[in-house]
């Protein structure tokens, strides 16, 4: 059995070799959104498509979020497999009513006649002072609505391997991409591929705890994890990967092995996808519990430009081992 | 009416009966809707028919259409059947949504027609999206959007039209002007109450046609469709017409002068079709009477159908949240 060379390779183009990949293999998909094309998209991940794919299939849209997420779902319906980028999350609230309202409405309003084979990239997440309207996490508000489904790749071989089943699914999926994740670096196959997106992922094996995060929050709860190993405490941390639907099987079975949950969101707590996980937990495994699920979430604060604060306001590692503690009664110091 | 337009006995008498049509289609409901058989917002197109049979008249089976919550007209002229449509406001599975949309939400993938959307604004975007992936997949065939002058204060209309425009992409934007966002007069909410000149300054090719006149809009709408269709880019088209009904079921419609509302009914446009079509002798009274007595059997049969039809099963309630099956 020949195994193909390993090679190291960042988020971001593990992303873009995904949507290459797309362009190559289905002339019905296009990319479009703002300065995906003669920019070589906001945060890099178009660059070079436009040369190869041409600006039929690279699109510059004008800054009118509505328009062209909305024109994405009506090209969808009308036979195409668009991906449409949407800069950040927080501009994805000029497109909501396309998002909500159609989007994710319109396969159950005309009785099942409609597909809407859709995929919308946004970045979500903060960590780089880009203060209050560009660094919100709201996969939270959008995981709430029936009709769509919702990914969040924390990792190169999701990264890679997401698009093309998104693509292929006949409903609208929205990828979310974390803004502090695009540098970073991972290790793929040469020839990795499609990833099922049905599952969540069960990143470390542990057996004291559970910890569980998506996006973002997958590289602290693995920091947190590393910490606690150091007190004798072994946290499972579970990758969420698919935000709607959730795979309750995943969360429910390590909770069954470990009796001890903590939720981390970079979304605001109330009303958060935590709360949702927290209460599923409660609901199923109620009576595997040995301490309340505990959730560590963003501050309910507007993000503050300055880094101390941002930081003071984020999901912190050493927050999560805080709670871990406090849930055990200390683990071992030594 | 325009005095050049040459019209043939046959199609003089189709454009009366898909008029009548709508008109007693939506008498029918009214009735329905008291009797509580249908229930939720219903809007009723009254007065307006001219527009969508006259515009319809330009679009051939290939076309798509994109349509507002005052759609029943536009639903019935593309050939929905009448059944479909009235089994859908009753909420039964033989309904063109399966009972799922009701009267706002008329869909028909069979005939390309795509919503019922009550979203005021909300279904230019897909008209926009649907005439891209004809545009990229090398189809001549144009999209046909209507919505109403509520739609042009909406953002969406705007960044619609500048895309389009920017893009070339064929979409017949089609405006059926009643003079009234809901109860908001238009010289109330808009800064500029030449709807045309507000598309025209997109680089759109845009002017306005008496929408109660269906020969007229025919007229207009053919000119338009024929560019947008040969000339690969979108036009806009404001249609002036007036609902004759209030605005839903629910309004008690106290902002307009019942005098204001006698006097558009002085144009309604299918008395003014019988009376051109007669002074041309091209039909008679037996002819009309004809046409009512068709009207009423296909009716009856539609409300028969709408009765005998099935209501979903609970157990299914959480169907079609996700397609089912692989996308065409």
């Amino acid at each position: 059995m020949s195994v193909a060379p390993a090679k190291t390779i960042t988020y971001r183009e593990a992303l873009r070799e995904a949507i290459r990949e797309a362009l190559l293999a289905d002339e019905r998909v296009f990319l479009m959104g703002e300065d995906v094309g003669a920019y070589g998209g906001c945060f890099g991940v178009s660059k070079g498509l436009l040369d190869e794919f041409g600006p039929e299939r690279i699109r510059d849209t004008p800054l009118s979020e509505s328009a062209f997420v909305g024109a994405g779902i009506g090209a969808a319906m009308g036979g195409m497999r668009p991906i449409v980028e949407v800069m950040t999350v927080n501009f994805c609230l000029l497109a909501l009513d396309q998002i909500m309202n159609n989007a994710a409405t319109i396969t159950h309003m005309s009785g099942g006649q409609f597909a809407i084979p859709l995929v919308i990239r946004m970045t979500t997440g903060a960590g780089r002072q880009v203060a209050a309207q560009h660094s919100h996490s709201l996969e939270g508000w959008l995981a709430h609505i029936p009709g769509l489904k919702l990914l969040a790749p924390a990792t190169v071989a999701d990264a890679r391997g997401m698009l093309a089943p998104a693509l292929a699914d006949p409903n609208p999926v929205l990828i979310f991409e974390h803004g502090s994740l695009y540098n970073f670096e991972g290790e793929l196959p040469a020839d990795a591929g499609a990833v099922d997106i049905e599952r969540a992922a069960i990143r470390r094996a542990g057996a004291d705890v559970t910890l569980i995060a998506s996006g973002g929050t997958v590289a602290t709860a693995r920091s947190a994890a590393e910490a606690l190993a150091g007190v004798g405490i072994d946290a499972e941390v579970i990758d969420l990967r698919v935000l709607r639907p959730l795979d309750d099987q995943t969360i429910i079975g390590s909770v069954a092995r470990t009796h001890r949950a903590v939720v981390i969101d970079e979304g605001w707590r109330s009303g958060s996808l935590a709360a949702e996980i927290s209460a599923r937990i409660m609901e199923q495994a109620f009576y595997e519990l040995d301490a309340p699920v505990a959730r560590v979430c963003s501050a309910e604060v507007p993000m503050p430009y300055p880094h101390h604060l941002e930081q003071a306001a984020l999901p912190q590692p050493e927050t999560v081992v805080d709670e871990v503690r406090r849930m055990i009664g200390g683990g071992s110091d030594e | 009416m325009s005095p050049t337009a040459e019209i043939d006995r046959e199609h003089g008498l189709e454009l009366l009966r898909q008029m009548l049509l709508v008109r007693r289609f939506e008498e029918k409901c009214v009735e329905l809707y008291s009797a509580t058989k249908i229930r939720g917002f219903m809007h009723l197109y009254i007065g307006e028919e001219a527009v969508a049979v006259g515009a319809m008249q330009a679009l051939t089976p290939e076309d798509a259409i994109v349509a507002t919550y005052r759609e029943h007209g536009h639903a019935l002229i593309r050939g929905v059947s009448p059944g479909a449509i009235m089994a859908e406001m009753y909420g039964k599975v033989e309904g063109c949504a399966r009972g799922r949309g009701g009267s706002m939400h008329l869909f028909d993938a069979a005939t390309r027609f795509y919503g019922g959307n009550a979203i005021v604004g909300g279904g230019l975007p897909l008209a926009v999206g649907l005439a891209l992936a004809d545009k990229l997949r090398g189809r001549r065939r144009v999209t046909a959007c209507f919505f109403g002058d509520g739609a042009v204060a909406e953002g969406e209309f705007h960044e619609c039209m500048n895309l389009a425009a920017l893009w070339s992409l064929p979409v017949l934007f089609l405006c059926e002007n009643n003079l009234y966002a809901m109860g908001t007069a238009i010289e109330r909410y808009e800064s500029e109450t030449d709807l045309a000149l507000k598309a025209a300054s997109y680089e759109m090719t845009a002017w306005s046609a008496d929408g109660m006149d269906v020969i007229a809009v025919e007229e207009a709408a053919r000119r338009a469709a024929a560019e947008v269709r040969d000339g690969d880019r979108p036009c806009f088209l404001e249609l002036r017409t007036y609902r004759f009904r209030a605005h839903s079921m629910y309004d008690p419609d106290l902002y307009r002068a019942k005098e204001e509302i006698e006097r558009y009914k002085q144009h309604d446009p299918i008395p003014a079709l019988i009376e051109r079509l007669q002074a041309a002798e091209l039909i008679a009274d037996q002819d009309v009477e004809d046409l009512e007595q068709a009207i009423a059997q296909e009716l009856e049969a539609a409300i028969e159908f709408a009765e005998a039809g099935t209501l979903e099963p609970v157990d299914e309630l959480e169907r079609f949240v996700y397609y089912e099956g692989a996308a065409p």
